[in-house]
């Protein structure tokens, strides 16, 4: 049986689509050649990661301690868990893709169905775990201090231990300032939420815990950020501290540099919109495998190339998962 | 059936009887990889932490791994292994090219402005 869906009139000529010389269908070879576009866009996100992070190279981010968390354990430093699931459901959807295109090798309509259906599965529990991701990431965990030279400052007590602005910051009840709104202010101006705590409420806390010092961008020998004396510590957030920041967004990043935010919400972003637009194909062909189409059609082709595609995002996974969370 | 499914993996050492199988057989070689990256991910053994050629060990080895992985998603999922050798050329060593060439240049230049802000007259650390 030709796996050729299309093969009228073309079959034998030198022209016009005979004489495949690459014994592939049209619609395969040109889902392969998009994969190849797609594969060089996708390097190029990642190369332009890896340039900014050679550019500050003594000073990004360590990313164990920025992806530590897993839902339902809350307070748990376990990092690598949760991304580590999120890739084994990945390729766990692939398996189940390319046994639908097994099943679909045999006319097997009902097998096909079901490993379609699995895939599916597979995918939206990606994709909503990517939205917790992202989530938690925007959410931010212990806020940090951002300086003129938009550095971040973070806390630590003495053994290490990273610490929190809600647990030293001191309130100050007369210092509290209106978010400047379109409505209360210029109406052509406005400006996001504020910050939990001002730069001067986060100062006179660092002064009042004697045990708490700032730890600093720079990564130092052991591979460890610096963390400061306390007599730097106080300097640093009095000279230089000019924001308080919580989470992460385009701007600023409690984290570290703001670039590694925005690779992250690029990369992952446009990853998570393959693998959705992934499964809204998949639904498509999987109402079409229902609707008996490839039965009538004697062919599975169908299945078969957008599992190429299914894999591809799988693929690239692989390198996202690498380049954000282990190197 | 023209659907010839070659079934063997690591250059022939493991053979399968059906293709079935030999995705189950894939399935588990990547999830001992991924378990593999992950375990050194979270413990960092020191003596992965040498440098060698300007990275750590352990990077290096991240990545070769990534590449084995990439590679049987490609030659069993994506069934490369089955396609004509023209095909699999015509992807495969144009994306490794370009590729290769768009890090190299990109990873170069970011060294170099590493370097510029370190010893040149730019500061950033205020």
């Amino acid at each position: 049986m030709s796996t050729t869906v299309v093969n009228a009139e073309a079959e034998g000529k030198t022209w016009g689509g005979g004489n495949q010389p690459l014994k592939a269908s049209y619609g395969k070879m040109m889902m392969w050649f998009f994969i190849v576009s797609d594969a060089l866009t996708f390097s190029g996100f990642l190369a332009a990661y890896g340039f900014s992070r050679f550019k500050f190279i003594d000073s990004w981010p360590i990313a164990d301690e920025v992806f530590t968390h897993v839902p339902f354990l809350h307070g748990q430093e376990l990092p690598m868990i949760y991304v580590a699931f999120m890739t084994f459901i990945l390729i766990m959807s692939s398996v189940t893709m390319v046994l639908a295109v097994d099943a679909g090798h045999n006319l097997n309509k009902a097998k096909v169905t079901l490993y379609m259906f699995l895939t599916i599965i597979g995918g939206l529990i990606f994709v909503g775990s990517q939205a917790w991701e992202w989530a938690t990431f925007i959410k931010g965990d212990y806020g940090a201090i951002q300086t003129k030279g938009g550095n971040i400052l973070q806390f630590v007590d003495t053994d290490g231990h990273r610490v929190a602005l809600r647990d030293f910051a001191v309130a100050d009840a007369h210092a509290e300032r209106t978010a400047h709104n379109r409505d209360n202010g210029l109406w052509f101006v406005s400006e996001g939420s504020l910050p939990s705590y001002t730069v001067d409420e986060v100062y006179a806390g660092l002064e009042a815990n004697e045990n708490i010092l700032v730890r600093t961008q720079i990564i130092n020998e052991e591979g460890e950020k610096t963390v400061l004396s306390r007599e730097e510590s106080l300097k640093q957030i009095k000279e230089n501290g000019t924001l308080v920041v919580e989470g992460a967004n385009l701007h600023v990043n409690e984290y570290g540099s703001p670039l590694f935010a925005d690779f992250f919400f690029f990369i992952t972003g446009f990853h998570g919109f393959h693998v959705f637009s992934g499964v809204v194909i998949n639904i498509i062909i999987f109402f079409n495998v229902i609707l008996g189409t490839y039965e009538r059609r004697k062919s599975y082709e169908m299945v078969e190339k957008v599992g190429l595609y299914w894999h591809f995002v799988d693929l690239v996974w692989v390198f996202v998962f690498t380049f954000f969370y282990l190197v | 059936m023209a659907h010839a499914h070659n079934l063997a993996i690591l250059r022939g050492l493991i053979k399968f009887k059906s293709n079935t199988q030999k995705i189950w057989g894939v399935l588990i070689l990547l999830s001992i990889v991924t378990a593999v990256e992950v375990v050194l991910g979270i413990y960092k053994p020191d003596s992965l932490m040498a440098h060698v050629l300007g990275m750590k060990l352990l990077n290096w080895i991240f990545i070769i791994l990534t590449i084995v992985k990439a590679y049987y998603i490609t030659w069993d999922f994506m069934h490369m292994r089955d396609e004509t050798k023209g095909l699999r050329r015509a992807v495969v060593w144009t994306a490794i090219f370009l590729i290769l060439y768009l890090i190299f240049i990109l990873l170069q230049e970011g060294g170099y402005v590493f370097d510029v802000y370190k010893d040149g007259y730019i500061k950033r650390d205020f």
